[in-house]
């Protein structure tokens, strides 16, 4: 039976201020350590990028190549996750720096940064796991709960969800665009058209980068250098795909219904962003090369705080959940990743999957609690 | 016409060049790798390095910086504005140069006096040492000498007063015979806490064509425009310079009976005259909300709710900083004038909350 069913509104308001605590606490105490930490990533990213470059013009040479690509490979991922999600989360915004600022921000992928930051950091952060208010419910192309209905088209989404992996740069840039909303009026086609433009840029710069000019600059290294490159984008959008499906998809994270959200209070927000959110066991590295998304129930709860901070924290809120008898859902990255691909796999059939009659969702009994 | 060409060659090339490096760092810019290597080489922000510090009395130090690539030599009496990250967050603040332009070095100095309860000149007092990377703003002010300098001259300072005029002493041409007539008066504490004593007095002794006026106010009390009348009787028909306390400089321009363009000031702090009421700010574009005092500038109300804020002098002066105001009144610090129609332009420096605020930030 899940957890929210014993948690009445008194405890759940009391979970919110234990968690509002906490924030405050990270908040008081931001400074010279974390402003150091993410200009220091920073710079390592950058040198990292290009070590990688400069290895590549060499990769005539097997090792080159594969080193080159390797730190290619390693400066995307930092620059998608720990540096380019967080900045435009505004969780470095407190520096008032303008050059590591979420207004100012632009990253190395296809997703314009304004746009993102509207269909990531407000419809997704704000409805979170809510179906028919969070978008980000299968992305608008997979079935992963029950409650979306079945349509014959799921089944070929292991398949395409396989392809989604290693395009998923272009997948996330599409899906940001809302296209689906323009039929039924929901959106402007006029609108639809500039997003569609600004993304055909950033995509016109990281093709003309990554695939035409550096390519050419290598001369007779042209192939290897526009294969390390593909090589580089891919492996950075396999492992994106990786880490953020392990965030919302895995067996155990809870989608709600929009009558959860009538009356929601701060705490039952709180407890949502709980619910929905599961996290992944790994040590240091592993947290920054994930864009501590492997913390995803401290950054859902927080997504404004630096995430640097989110590993200390994770064992307070760890120990909230246990206090209040809420669930925290981890495990390693084989545990959650194949939990995900087993549930697309379920989903792409039609029948409720795994959380039956038995277990109603847990916004049917909200109203019970 | 020679001249012209000259310079455009280097640049018609590496206009192509730089466009080439863009693509080549998209989404970034050259610079922020460039910036790697030495920070003193990006263009997009002016930065500079601390050389040396210098103490000038217990609570007031000479930086000696060298500027980045896109400095613009500055004229004698100037200011900049300084920005320096104390906790991990950026504050700025402006101080006066203290060096004549186009030192042989390249470098440029600013003289800081540690205020009370300052955190920013605290700061670069006490804690900076060479090597450290400092923001850097442009140039500004008005408080400068007109060319050629008039040929009576009057400069009233107190305390950091001096620095702004200590390079328009030093530029002006006093050991001839047909240099300007110039008098100083200047107030310190005490002796040994006259910013650049050492410096003035030797001036003083080498240069027949400067009186310098050295007032100690906590023996001697502090300088009355009356004192004024009697250490330099013309001082109405001089051109004045005047830059210290708020309270001095109110008194001359009272007591200035001279032409209208006769007398310079130069002030540190815009004076808050009236305090609003506050109100609840809500800054549109970034969705943040924050509790306003009257007494507090929009522009740290913004700055702490973690909004990017336009800035600039701080003063009210540069209108670096002006931001759509959408909804509300706000008081201007220095008038106490309440204003403010939706879509105006204000100034969030010198700018408060008279009731509830939308500000298009």
């Amino acid at each position: 039976m899940p957890a929210t069913f014993h948690l009445d509104p008194v405890d759940a308001e009391d979970f919110g201020r234990e968690l509002d605590k906490i924030r405050e606490g990270v908040l008081a105490s931001l400074g010279e350590r974390d402003a150091a930490y993410i200009r220091g990533l920073i710079a390592v990213q950058r040198k990292l990028e290009l070590t990688g470059r400069a290895l590549l013009f060499a990769s005539w040479l097997p090792p080159a190549w594969a080193a080159g690509t390797a730190a290619l490979t390693i400066a995307k991922i930092l620059e998608n996750m720990e540096i380019g999600h967080n900045v435009l989360h505004g969780q470095w915004d407190w520096m008032l720096d303008p050059k590591i600022h979420s207004t100012t921000w632009e990253w190395d992928t296809a997703s314009p940064a304004d746009q993102w930051k509207h269909s990531h950091n407000f419809v997704h952060h704000t409805w979170t796991n809510v179906l028919g208010k969070d978008r980000d419910i299968g992305y608008s192309a997979l079935r992963i709960c029950p409650e979306q209905r079945w349509h014959p088209i799921y089944l070929a989404q292991p398949f395409y969800n396989a392809l989604l992996a290693l395009f998923f740069e272009y997948g996330i840039a599409i899906y940001d665009l809302e296209l689906e909303r323009i039929p039924s009026g929901r959106k402007d086609p006029k609108e639809a058209l500039a997003q569609l433009r600004a993304v055909a840029a950033k995509i016109r710069n990281q093709i003309v980068k990554d695939y035409v000019a550096f390519p050419l600059l290598a001369g007779p290294a042209f192939l290897p250098v526009l294969l390390g490159n593909l090589t580089a984008n891919m492996a950075r959008n396999v492992w994106a795909h990786t880490i953020i499906f392990c965030g919302h998809f895995p067996e155990g994270a809870e989608v709600f219904t929009e009558d959860w959200l009538e009356n929601e209070t701060r705490g039952e927000w709180y407890v949502r962003q709980l619910l929905g959110s599961c996290n992944i066991d790994g040590g240091r590295l592993f947290h920054i090369m994930s864009g501590n998304l492997s913390h995803q129930i401290e950054h859902h709860l927080f997504p404004d705080l630096p995430s640097n901070r989110y590993a200390e924290i994770a064992p307070r809120v760890r120990a909230l959940c246990e206090r209040f008898g809420l669930p925290y859902a981890s495990g390693s990255l084989v545990r959650q990743a194949g939990s995900v691909w087993k549930r697309v796999l379920r989903m792409a059939l039609p029948g409720p999957g795994r959380p039956s009659a038995a277990e109603p969702p847990a916004s049917a009994l909200k109203a019970a609690a | 016409m020679t001249l012209t060409r000259a310079s455009a060659t280097p640049a018609t090339l590496l206009r192509p060049l730089a466009a080439a490096a863009h693509w080549l760092t998209s989404p970034l810019v050259p610079e922020d790798y460039l910036g790697l290597i030495d920070p003193l080489w990006a263009t997009g922000e002016l930065c500079g390095r601390v050389e040396a510090v210098h103490t000038e009395t217990s609570d007031a130090a000479t930086l000696v910086i060298r500027p980045g690539r896109g400095w613009i030599a500055h004229r004698p009496g100037q200011w900049v504005r300084i920005g320096v990250d104390i906790d991990g967050r950026r504050h700025w603040r402006a101080f006066s140069l203290s060096s004549a332009p186009g030192r042989p070095d390249g470098r440029v100095t600013v003289t800081v006096k540690a205020v009370r309860g300052g955190l920013v000149s605290d700061y670069l007092v006490r804690s900076t040492a060479p090597g450290a990377v400092l923001r850097l703003g442009p140039p500004e002010g008005a408080f400068v000498l007109p060319e050629p300098p008039p040929p009576r001259l009057l400069f009233v300072t107190a305390g950091s007063g001096i620095t702004p005029v200590m390079p328009m002493v030093e530029g002006l041409r006093l050991d001839g015979v047909n240099g300007p007539d110039v008098v100083l008066v200047h107030s310190a504490p005490a002796h040994g806490e006259v910013i650049f004593g050492g410096r003035l007095r030797s001036l003083a002794a080498r240069c027949p064509r400067l009186r310098l006026h050295e007032r100690h106010t906590r023996s001697d009390g502090r300088l009355r425009p009356a004192d004024l009348a009697r250490l330099c009787p013309d001082w109405t028909e001089r051109s004045v310079w005047a830059c210290g306390p708020p309270a001095m400089l109110d008194d001359i321009a009272a007591y200035w009976t001279g032409p209208a363009d006769g007398l310079h000031v130069e002030r540190f702090h815009p004076v808050p005259t009236a305090q609003g009421s506050g109100g609840r700010v809500r800054f549109t574009r970034s969705g943040r909300e924050a509790e306003a005092d009257g007494g507090t500038p929009l522009l740290a109300v913004g700055e702490s709710a973690g909004v990017l804020m336009p800035s600039g002098c701080r003063m009210g002066i540069c209108y670096g900083c002006v931001a759509r105001l959408r909804s509300g009144q706000v008081r201007d610090v220095r008038t106490g004038r309440v204003h403010g129609d939706a879509g105006e332009m204000i100034q969030t420096c010198v700018s408060v909350a008279a009731g509830p605020v939308e500000i298009e930030l």
